[in-house]
């Protein structure tokens, strides 16, 4: 039997004046994940605690929280593979908070909203087949394709910690899925919505994103992408 | 009080396609999910989804008379066979609908959908988007969910149905956000609300995965289908259970015991790795009971190291993700160890193929639902499809029903919700009151034991027995828990409690159906009667909730008429 102590960041803005944290000793036999380190004190120790789950296999993105420092899925992160000492656990910083480590995503998600996240054409297609798509063309989706919306890159990007209506790169690289998606159609539908104020010109390449991001992905290339068909756009006025 | 037409429980495939359905009739319809719909359990399936497309080389002569030939057999027979013809039919134009609306399926060289080979198919027609169909599936639908303006409201945790006079017209449901209850008035209600894994300790799926939704209408007295037959991934991690798709073995994984042999051709020798699941699980199992799992262990091998890190990588990079994180394997350099895994639970809501229930004005589709088509066990790439088929299928119903006036619904719903909101509360506060109570998390541990040991991949009288007592003084805890949190927004102390109450509910409508039915048929195999009886056992079994013990037991006739029941082999 191991043991994991836990350090985990408490606030319930309802009843609390400010935020603290709490320590708990989590026994365990072979491995344990954070995420079942967080239930096993919720069950046993104190039933207040609050966090989001739903898959524990890294595909839906609900438990991304900020443990040791680094941004990370709760249950893809076991405890065996953090530094010794105890596991600190927070909500990811910088987005309003519910409880303890449940984070308000709202402006995430309208913000996700507002890039008109899905596929545009303009051109009948014939309901009796697909739109064909080369396998060169559907290799361009690969990476963006991926993005399990967990906020992760959202949180850890200093431009959206400076401006609260910077779309951010989760919206941005959803925006470049759909743009170099060779069905997709918008040209001018979607991209005034990245060329503003709110859009590309405010990512500043600082590539937390990439560190951020649990999938791996590259939510900087997608946006420099996008820069680049926006300022081709306003020079010579060419569409994608 | 909140009013809407329609209110669709649940946000993952069936449920977002019933509200796009209704949305794009002119329906006033909102969607109620207890996750974000872009995290539901849908987004875990991996390996794709079926339909005669005849894209594959190999599948150029397939059709959907063969897909529903090799379904009903995949069933044991038990599917009806009007559902399943109805959903083969519908299968090209449902994936060529979610190709028009942006997902990502993999492509051959000449642009159309690529499709692999599955378990239990005559041919290559599972559509694919490398092993993460469902996340892509999912997200395409979430997409036009927004797109199409579908009311949705986010971390909703739906604890009951309001009924009047034996209508179902709204749901009371705690807004985790806000952390207070709500009654949602509607002239229709659709229950996609998912499996109900969680009930077994070995299980692939997401922890939301309980069977909620299915007890509410269970106990609303709609009867549950068919819920003994319960499906057994083979392949699931050793130590956590999570997936390892079908598509492996359908790219050419093989299944290695301690000898070192690819035992599949003891048990299915034309088909090897690609048997159904349900026979690919008790092989495994019987491998393990014979004592040739690895090092004598209960596990045995999926090798995938043949197939080469290119074909891995762009066919397999999720499952080789999964197998890195979750059990430090990689699929590359070494074989994964895996084990049969609780999966999918192929009885439900006792629907037809419009998602009707008993009850007027309630509809379910997906998993929760049992409609059937899946009979005795379900092929792989049949669930993605039940869902939005049924999932279409179900709003389209609904639509029907608003516009024929609803049933003809004459009281007005607001007392009832009022009601009902008051019952709910009151159920919340006895549980608050019950100071120093027992911890629901004991029962729940005991609870998916007992369905794992004694409800498992083999089944024999003495032992199910032992198991349904075991359920029925856990049922008899239910009242002396006490919440440790009492309150407040996002409170998974209350939540939890309550879905315990539905899990075992539904886990006695399984262990009662198993126990009852005295043959082996797909997924129920009982070691004390190794055969199929198709003269006293080709019939659905209904499980009707009683308060007071375990439930009564109905049956219902299977609909045959295209394919003559035949011993099963492969």
């Amino acid at each position: 039997m191991s043991e994991a102590r836990f350090r985990i960041k408490r606030f319930d803005p309802a009843s609390d004046t400010a935020p603290r944290y709490d320590t708990f000793v989590v026994p365990y036999e072979g491995n344990l994940t954070v995420l079942e380190g967080l239930f096993s004190i919720q069950e046993r120790q104190d039933g207040s605690l609050s966090f989001r789950y739903c898959c524990r296999a890294a595909v839906c993105g609900s438990c991304a929280m900020y443990i040791n420092g680094r941004y990370r899925l709760a249950c893809q992160t076991n405890v065996s593979q953090l530094p010794a000492g105890d596991v600190t656990v927070e909500p990811m910083p910088h987005l309003p908070l519910v409880r303890d480590l449940v984070c308000d995503m709202t402006d995430f998600f309208a913000k996700y909203e507002y890039i008109k996240p899905w596929l545009i054409r303009d051109e009948a297609h014939d309901p009796e087949r697909e739109i064909p798509q080369s396998p060169k063309a559907r290799r361009k989706l690969d990476m963006p394709i991926d993005c399990i919306l967990c906020g992760c890159c959202y949180s850890s990007c200093p431009s959206v910690w400076g401006e609260e209506n910077y779309l951010g790169p989760a919206a941005l690289l959803k925006a470049y899925r759909f743009e170099v998606d060779s069905r997709d159609q918008a040209r001018r539908e979607r991209l005034p919505n990245f060329d503003n104020e709110r859009g590309v010109y405010r990512c500043h390449t600082i590539t937390n994103c990439m560190e951020a991001c649990p999938k791996e992905l590259n939510p900087t290339e997608g946006i420099q992408w996008l820069k680049g068909a926006a300022v081709r756009r306003r020079l010579f006025g060419r569409l994608k | 009080m909140i009013r809407h037409q329609l209110v669709v429980v649940g946000g993952g495939l069936a449920g977002l396609r019933a509200g796009v359905e209704a949305k794009g009739a002119g329906i006033d319809v909102a969607i109620l999910s207890q996750v974000h719909p872009g995290r539901s359990h849908s987004g875990a399936a991996q390996g794709g989804i079926n339909a005669a497309l005849a894209n594959n080389p190999e599948g150029h002569d397939d059709t959907p008379e063969k897909h529903a030939f090799d379904t009903v057999k995949g069933s044991d027979y038990l599917a009806d066979q009007d559902a399943v013809y109805q959903m083969t039919q519908d299968a090209p134009p449902a994936i060529f609908e979610m190709e028009h609306w942006g997902c990502p399926f993999s492509r051959y060289d000449d642009g159309r959908i690529a499709q692999r080979p599955f378990g239990g198919a005559g041919f290559p027609r599972t559509c694919y988007g490398a092993d993460k169909t469902g996340h892509y599936l999912l997200h395409t639908l979430v997409e036009q969910a927004y797109r199409r303006q579908v009311r949705i409201y986010m971390e909703q945790f739906v604890t009951s149905l309001i009924v009047v006079d034996g209508q179902c017209r709204g749901v009371v449901a705690y807004d985790m956000i806000r952390g207070g209850f709500e009654a949602f008035v509607a002239d229709a209600v659709i229950i996609a609300t998912g499996g109900a894994g969680r009930t077994y300790s070995n299980t692939t799926n997401a922890i939301i995965s309980t069977g909620y939704g299915a007890a509410m209408a269970y106990h609303a007295g709609v009867p549950l289908k068919d819920m003994e037959f319960v499906q057994f991934h083979p392949t699931g991690l050793y130590t956590t259970n999570i997936l390892m798709t079908e598509g492996c073995r359908g790219e050419g994984a093989y299944l290695i015991n301690d000898l070192g042999e690819r035992f599949m051709a003891r048990y299915a020798p034309s088909v090897m790795e690609l048997a159904p699941r349900d026979i690919a699980a008790r092989s495994i199992w019987t491998e393990i009971l014979e004592g040739r799992g690895i090092g004598g262990k209960d596990f045995v091998y999926l090798d995938l190291r043949h197939l080469g890190e290119q074909k891995i990588a762009e066919k397999l990079p999720g499952i080789r993700d999964l197998a890195i994180h979750f059990e430090g394997v990689d699929p590359v350099t070494d074989p994964v160890p895996i084990v049969p895994s609780q999966h999918y639970t192929m009885g439900g809501i006792d629907t037809d193929r419009d998602g009707v229930t008993r009850m007027p004005g309630l509809y379910a589709a997906g998993e929760c639902a049992c409609v059937s088509v899946h009979g005795a066990n379900r092929l792989g790439g049949n669930s993605l499809l039940e869902t939005i088929v049924f999932g279409r299928r179900a709003g389209k119903a609904v639509v029907e029903f608003l516009a024929g006036g609803g049933g003809g619904r004459a009281a007005p719903a607001a007392a009832a919700a009022v009601e009902a909101l008051a019952a709910v509360q009151a159920r919340v506060d006895r549980l608050s009151r019950t100071a120093a109570g027992e911890n629901a998390y004991d029962i729940r541990a005991e609870m998916i034991d007992t369905m794992k040991l004694n409800f498992g991949i083999f089944r024999e009288a003495r032992q199910m027995q032992e198991g349904i007592d075991k359920l029925l003084s856990l049922k008899a805890r239910l009242p002396g828990i006490g919440l440790r949190h009492a309150g407040g927004a996002f409170n998974l102390d209350m939540i939890r409690t309550i879905e315990l109450e539905g899990m075992l509910d539904v886990a006695l409508a399984t262990a009662v159906g198993a126990f009852k039915r005295t043959e082996s048929r797909g997924s129920h195999a009982r070691t004390d009667y190794p055969n199929r009886d198709d003269e006293h056992w080709l019939e659905h079994t209904l499980a009707l909730y009683r308060s007071d013990g375990p439930p009564e037991l109905d049956v219902k006739p299977v609909a045959l008429g295209m394919f003559e029941p035949q011993e099963r082999k492969y």
